[in-house]
């Protein structure tokens, strides 16, 4: 069947359209995704994801366990000792919350834990900011979570219900990060579609599944979880002697999370009628372009509608929209950028005394590339300063000038856009 | 597309007016967006919101510099800064009830420059609701100039307000409709 004759399972005409914004999205998915426990710190800089999610706990509305916890540090372990317990687990953080958090983020994905970690991307202090960057995500960066970034209200409640079935995937067995722009995303409304409550719980496969483990003094499979009735120990010392073979197969599955993103996204899409790229990456135009932009999280449409304008007028520019920021889609990019003779990469973050981290990984998968475009970074956006369509175009202008001259001096490399002096 | 930018104060409900247009157009089939100019909100200091209404899904995700549409729900904010990006032949809806002489004259612009919707919002408001709050009123230029209809609106004030408080805001908004004055 050719995409255009799919019809989903559920069509729009069964979907209900909602208006909310991107907190309220994820806290609606967190809702119909049959989480046994939500464990947050509720204050500053906590968002309304957990706000309204806790409003559904108290109507009754769901059957989770609220722990209010007194740090986002407690929070995640909260969600550790809930998961390893064998339960459903969701948090959500942002900015600094985050950076408190990050030390207990290695133990979740150490433990190789199943659960949900929303992110509302904020930038980090100092100085104070509440406003958007990717910052904190970048902080976390290699803490081994899967890492998916949301272009929207729609795809934030999209990937967040596809977080638990890529993180609970018996191939994968890791935790799973949802990020939207804050403010962009966290607190624009719009109108999005949502699945009855059964059609989610189907598609996860109703409660968590625990995963089977054998160990020495059991004789089959057991769960891996923490249970009186079968004692195991999670969370072991291991020193040279295991560490390392631990650590390996944490690798192993972040390779593996690449091929079930991807089903993910299309049994989504038999489901919904809704797919975004082949789930790792979202490329619009760029099998012909000559300069190619990269983007991540909501800035990736402002982007996307200047691209269309300039190719209007003629100019070969293309679009690649990063989903999937953890595994970071190698093969993909070589794949996709192989005809492109200039690639921009933009950074909502900064990496003083380095280059900003989206362009460290675009590079290094462009080295295997045979074309070599030249590459170039654009840092933008820090402490939420807006991406106006005009600072896209002035970019563009730019990229095309350099395109015409044919190289970029190293000095000239890292860029910053839209920043004053 | 059409896009809209909302002044208010700080307290005044221009955020909910956005959402209430944004939900309103929705039920109409339209993709929508709505946003405050983004920060912490002081009661009393000027805010703004900005709303997105259109027949494709919306990719923006920035601030609106160029609106079609700039609502004014509060007049002791009018200045020549309002018209400020304004596309030419846009339109300003305020709240109003005097000389429309005068608030060209605030504004610094000329007559025909940009259509103008003038709506007693206030004086209304403190009639029916008894209150000054202002931003259920001015959804009615939404209505007048075509953007929405009234009854996605009476709908999305439904959804948003129960029992009298959204019986009273629907009662003001259709007499916003009789009273308002384009010019």
């Amino acid at each position: 069947m050719s995409e255009l004759e799919l019809v989903p399972k559920y069509p729009r005409e069964k979907q209900t359209m909602i208006n909310v914004n991107g907190d309220e999205a994820i806290a609606y998915a967190v809702k119909q995704s049959y989480v046994d426990v939500v464990a947050a710190y509720p204050i500053t800089p906590q968002t309304i994801i957990v706000e309204k999610f806790s409003e559904f706990v108290a109507n009754g509305e769901t059957h989770t366990e609220f722990v209010a916890v007194e740090s986002e540090h407690s929070a995640m372990s909260a969600c550790v000792g809930a998961a390893a317990s064998g339960a459903r687990a969701f948090t959500a953080t942002s900015s600094q919350g985050l950076a408190l958090m990050v030390e207990v983020l290695y133990i979740a994905s150490g433990l190789r834990l199943p659960m949900v970690l929303a992110v509302v991307n904020r930038a980090l202090s100092a100085p104070i900011n509440i406003h958007n960057d990717h910052s904190d995500a970048y902080l976390m960066r290699d803490a081994g979570w899967i890492m998916l970034f949301a272009e929207n209200v729609q795809e934030a409640y999209d990937t967040t219900i596809q977080a638990f079935k890529i993180s609970e995937h018996p191939d994968v067995q890791l935790p799973a990060s949802v990020h939207i722009d804050g403010f962009f995303l966290s607190h624009t409304l719009e109108n999005i579609y949502t699945l009855p409550d059964e059609a989610v719980y189907d598609f996860l496969g109703g409660p968590r599944k625990i995963a089977k483990v054998r160990v020495d003094y059991f004789d089959e499979e057991v769960n891996y979880a923490l249970d009186p009735a079968r004692p195991l120990s999670i969370g072991n010392l291991a020193l040279y002697d295991y560490y390392f073979e631990i650590k390996v197969p944490q690798v192993l599955s972040m390779r593996k999370a690449e091929e079930v993103i991807k089903e993910v996204n299309e049994e989504w899409y038999k489901l919904t009628g809704r797919k975004y790229g082949n789930g790792l990456v979202d490329p619009f135009m760029v099998e012909d372009a000559d300069i190619v932009i990269i983007a991540m999280g909501s800035s990736a449409g402002t982007v996307r509608s200047v691209v269309k304008k300039y190719r209007e007028k003629g100019v070969k520019v293309g679009l690649l929209r990063i989903r999937s920021f953890r595994p970071f889609p190698h093969k993909d990019i070589v794949e996709l950028l192989s005809g492109s003779k200039l690639v921009a990469v933009m950074d909502k973050g900064i990496g003083p005394g380095q280059y900003g981290a989206l362009y460290l990984d675009v590079a290094a998968s462009l080295y295997h590339s045979k074309s070599k475009p030249i590459l170039v970074d654009y840092v933008y956006g820090l402490g939420g300063r807006d991406l106006s369509p005009e600072m896209v175009e002035q970019m563009i202008n730019n990229l095309l000038k350099d395109l015409e001259k044919g190289y970029i001096l190293e000095e000239e490399r890292l860029r910053f856009l839209g920043v004053r002096g | 597309m059409i896009e809209v930018r909302w002044h208010s104060r700080g307290g005044q409900g221009g955020w909910t007016a956005s959402n209430l247009t944004a939900m309103a157009a929705s039920y109409e089939g339209k993709y929508v967006q709505s946003f405050p100019a983004f920060g912490p909100e002081r009661s009393g200091a000027p805010i703004l919101a900005f709303t997105r209404i259109s027949d494709e899904p919306i990719e923006l995700h920035s601030m609106i510099y160029n609106p079609d549409i700039v609502v004014v729900l509060d007049y002791t904010l009018l200045s020549p800064g309002i018209v400020s990006g304004l596309k030419p032949g846009g339109t300003i809806i305020t709240n109003f009830a005097g000389d429309v002489n005068q608030v060209l004259k605030t504004l610094n612009v000329k007559t025909g420059d940009y259509k103008l919707v003038l709506i007693p919002a206030s004086k209304l408001a403190l009639e029916i609701l008894k209150s000054k709050i202002t931003n259920t009123a001015m959804l009615a230029g939404l209505v007048k100039c075509g953007v929405v209809k009234f009854e996605s609106v009476e709908k999305s004030i439904r959804e948003r307000f129960s029992g009298p408080v959204a019986e009273k805001n629907i009662l003001l908004v259709k007499k916003a409709l009789e009273e308002s004055i384009e010019v």
